[in-house]
């Protein structure tokens, strides 16, 4: 079972839906035992990172993710979600992310040409960096659905693909058994699908 | 590369799509699921419904079938009509809408904007107007059209944006209908007006047209239209491989 941590940030109707289109057993939950029996977790996330950094703070459930990720359950970010599996944001401020990946969130503005607007609304190609169970299905070129004005940067690390927006903007990333999209795999029609799959059948690290 | 966005828009009234749809490959068509699925199948970018039910039961309908497709369709789901308080918002959001879209809502309660940008964020929040020349001047219109509400079209855009509407979908009365291209005029003024994206609605009659659209204006993010997509006047594979021949960006 996938657990979709729900800390009362967006809307988890199309990320449940598209479990279900692929046939895999997801629960929509803020149950931390539930999470901690779950065999894989997806941390969702939209809106403002300080918002959601303290949503999911007060919970208490930022412990829970952290925890399962020590313990080497695969873990999915997808946007704002994936935003704070890093160290810390700069959106409005200097906010403290999960630290699970090294890197910072950094405002897309002022970084990219002024023609190009913020945020980023729409489908983008991806430019493969490095091979990843999750993007076992995904090829070059393959189009996924962005909507986002901040993004990751000095993450090499975990790097695993980009879009070209401007310049190179972090799209995918995962080192060992912690995943990120930054764009919706729920939005972006069948390559969406296929990365959650992939992410599905990701064995984690025992 | 981010790509330019093809968007079809089904009106649907009392759970059916208006008109119903005929297809040489699928037949008559009214279900709203059935031929969501098929445009996201197509190469649909993002949807539009507009909810141009009237009665209590027709909006109930209508939050049923939204649910169904975004259960069975993964791309991004814009839901308009008769959107007038953030309930509105709540009640097709929790559906499955990704975005929503206020038109006379909006010109009714000029605070709706910004109250619903606060709680779900800009990016869901699209702007939809209406827009006809009346004595040389772009006035927004309301009710579907019907009323002239005075209000000069670029100021209303620019000051719903600066609350916080996310994307603008700018349909000109003048060109709906007509088949003869989108109206540059007015979108090359709400693309310098605005920073967020513009989708171009009204006029569309072929697949030059698009293609004059993007050429001529890069600043227009996506076009939308309805019959020509119903009809199969204009079929999304050919007008999106026509962009990339004509070196638009588009997803294929």
């Amino acid at each position: 079972m996938t657990a979709i941590i729900d800390y009362g940030v967006g809307n988890l109707f199309s990320l449940r839906s598209s479990f279900a289109a692929i046939g895999e057993d997801a629960e929509v939950t803020a149950d931390p035992e539930r999470i901690r029996s779950a065999d894989r977790v997806i941390l969702p996330g939209v809106g403002a990172f300080e918002d959601a950094a303290r949503k999911l703070r007060e919970s208490g459930l930022d412990e829970v993710v952290r925890e399962e990720a020590a313990k080497g359950k695969p873990l999915l970010g997808i946007c704002l979600g994936m935003q704070m599996l890093f160290e810390r944001s700069y959106e409005y401020g200097e906010h403290p992310g999960l630290g699970l990946l090294k890197g910072v969130i950094r405002p897309m503005a002022g970084r990219i040409p002024e023609n190009l607007k913020i945020p980023q609304m729409g489908w983008n190609d991806l430019k493969i960096k490095k091979e990843s169970p999750l993007l076992k299905y995904t090829r070059e070129g393959d189009y996924v659905y962005f909507v986002h004005s901040f993004s990751a940067v000095e993450c090499e690390e975990s790097l695993l693909a980009t879009v070209e927006y401007g310049e190179e903007i972090t799209a995918c990333v995962g080192k060992d058994n912690v995943f990120g999209c930054q764009f919706h795999p729920e939005k972006s029609s069948n390559t969406g699908l296929q990365i959650l799959r992939a992410f599905c059948e990701t064995e984690g690290i025992a | 590369m981010i790509t330019k966005r093809i968007i079809p828009c089904l009106d649907v009234k009392d759970g059916r799509v208006v008109k119903g749809v005929n297809f040489q490959n699928l037949g008559d068509v009214d279900s709203p699921v059935k031929l969501a699925k098929y445009y996201s199948d197509c190469g649909a970018d993002e949807l539009v419904f507009y909810d141009i039910t009237a009665s209590a039961e027709g909006r109930a309908l209508f939050t049923d079938i939204l649910t169904e497709t975004a259960r069975t369709v993964f791309i991004p789901l814009t839901v308009g009509g008769g959107i007038n308080t953030t309930d509105d918002f709540d009640r097709v959001l929790k559906c499955g809408a990704d975005k929503v879209s206020v038109n006379s809502g909006a010109i009714r309660d000029p605070s709706l904007v910004g109250k619903a940008a606060r709680l779900y964020g800009d990016q869901c929040v699209v702007l939809s107007v209406d827009v006809k020349r009346v004595d040389g001047v772009f006035r927004i219109f309301a009710k579907g059209g019907r009323e002239n509400t005075g209000l000069e079209a670029i100021e209303w855009v620019r000051r719903c944006v600066g609350e916080g509407a996310g994307e603008v979908v700018v349909n000109s009365m003048d060109t709906d209908g007509v088949k003869q291209g989108f109206d540059l005029e007015l979108l090359e003024k709400v693309c310098s007006a605005v920073k967020v994206p513009v989708i171009a609605s009204g006029g569309a009659g072929k697949i030059e047209d698009f293609i004059t659209l993007f050429k001529t204006l890069p600043g227009v993010d996506a076009g939308l239209a309805a019959s020509i997509f119903h009809f199969g006047e204009v079929r999304i594979a050919d007008l999106k491989q026509e962009m990339r021949r004509n070196g638009i960006s588009a997803r294929i």
